[in-house]
């Protein structure tokens, strides 16, 4: 009995670590511990949403619009799938928000010129991060920052691998960037 | 020359035609509650050019000159008004979720840096409605300092 016990308090501990590296727009993030949530968690539905960002990711790494198109309506499909009812009341309602935002610009990316498609990911990136800040994912995950990107105003993107390989500048520029932070460090 | 008295008529007819296929319009008396303009404190300059540049297509009340009566003037203006509403609509701004709110405002400054917004299209028949270099900017410094107050 104990050593269950033990074992939650040492998750939860590492959870709350894991949750300081995520700094930006989470200024908010109160540790619920009536909701124990495991940060290496796998919720089929949120990685089906991670996957398709990933593909978009890749697409605009690779100066692919057309790709980066069809990226974005799969992505449209998944959030529309992903169900909010497993979380407690206010994580539900901030998930609500996260997948309306993230969908208008998940519509967007399926029709527009490349430009425009990276102007969006910007916010789509924020809003993913936000997502597995309350989902958890089963990966590693970094964080990584351009200070270049949005015409200087710096954007951030998520990525599988620490190797820098640029979505906003793409092949003009693939290296540019920096990991700012590690999403269940490995 | 006959062929051409026979195109010239069947055009008439089409012309006169289409004008009597009803459309949408886009009128309301009142602002609501949830208006961008009653929720924030805009300045004045901002307040003139939002309403002269962007309200027309992105509010519930559009103000109609009297081309966009016939068609099919009428109609490219209830497309534009249809979309542009769909993207933004300016009296539901307290609606809108801080994020969505955040969302918008970023593409609001992109759109009118990129001078994508208001329409070439627009501003062609609305020349009022046309933002200068002054006006751009001071829009745009606005609706930075609101996005990065939320």
């Amino acid at each position: 009995m104990s050593m269950a016990a033990m074992l939650l308090l040492t998750v939860s501990f590492t959870n709350a670590q894991e949750k300081e590296k995520m700094s930006h727009e989470h200024g908010d993030m109160k540790m619920d511990h009536s909701t124990m949530k495991m940060n290496k968690v796998n919720n089929p539905k949120a990685e089906a949403v991670l996957a398709d960002y990933f593909m978009l990711k890749d697409a605009l790494v690779g100066d692919d619009s057309k790709k980066a198109a069809q990226a974005g309506t799969k992505l449209m499909a998944s959030l529309k799938a992903f169900e909010i009812t497993s979380y407690n009341k206010e994580d539900q309602k901030e998930l609500a928000d996260i997948i309306e935002d993230a969908t208008e610009q998940a519509e967007h990316i399926s029709e527009s010129p490349i430009a425009h498609q990276r102007e969006h990911f910007k916010q789509l990136s924020i809003d993913i991060t936000d997502m597995v800040a309350i989902t958890g994912t089963k990966n590693t995950l970094y964080e990584q920052f351009c200070s270049m990107a949005d015409n200087g105003e710096g954007a951030y993107w998520l990525s599988l691998s620490k190797e820098i390989q640029n979505p906003y500048l793409g092949k003009a520029m693939p290296t540019c960037g920096e990991v700012k932070s590690i999403i269940n460090i490995p | 020359m006959k062929i051409v008295k026979i195109i010239v008529l069947v055009l008439l007819v089409v012309f006169v035609g289409i004008q009597f296929v009803p459309t949408v319009h886009n009128q309301s008396e009142r602002t609501p509650k949830a208006d961008f303009m009653l929720v924030n404190d805009v300045p004045k300059d901002v307040k003139n050019k939002l309403q002269i540049s962007c309200y027309d297509c992105h509010s519930n009340n559009t103000q109609y000159p009297w081309y966009s009566k016939i068609q099919p003037g009428a109609w490219f203006m209830e497309n534009h008004i249809k979309n542009g509403k769909e993207e933004l609509n300016f009296n539901e701004w307290d609606t809108y979720s801080n994020r969505r709110k955040k969302s918008k405002l970023k593409s609001i400054i992109n759109q009118i840096k990129d001078d994508e917004m208001p329409l070439s299209s627009y501003t062609l028949i609305h020349r009022d409605a046309k933002l200068s270099e002054n006006e751009k900017k001071e829009m745009i410094q606005f609706m930075k300092q609101l996005r990065d107050s939320l």
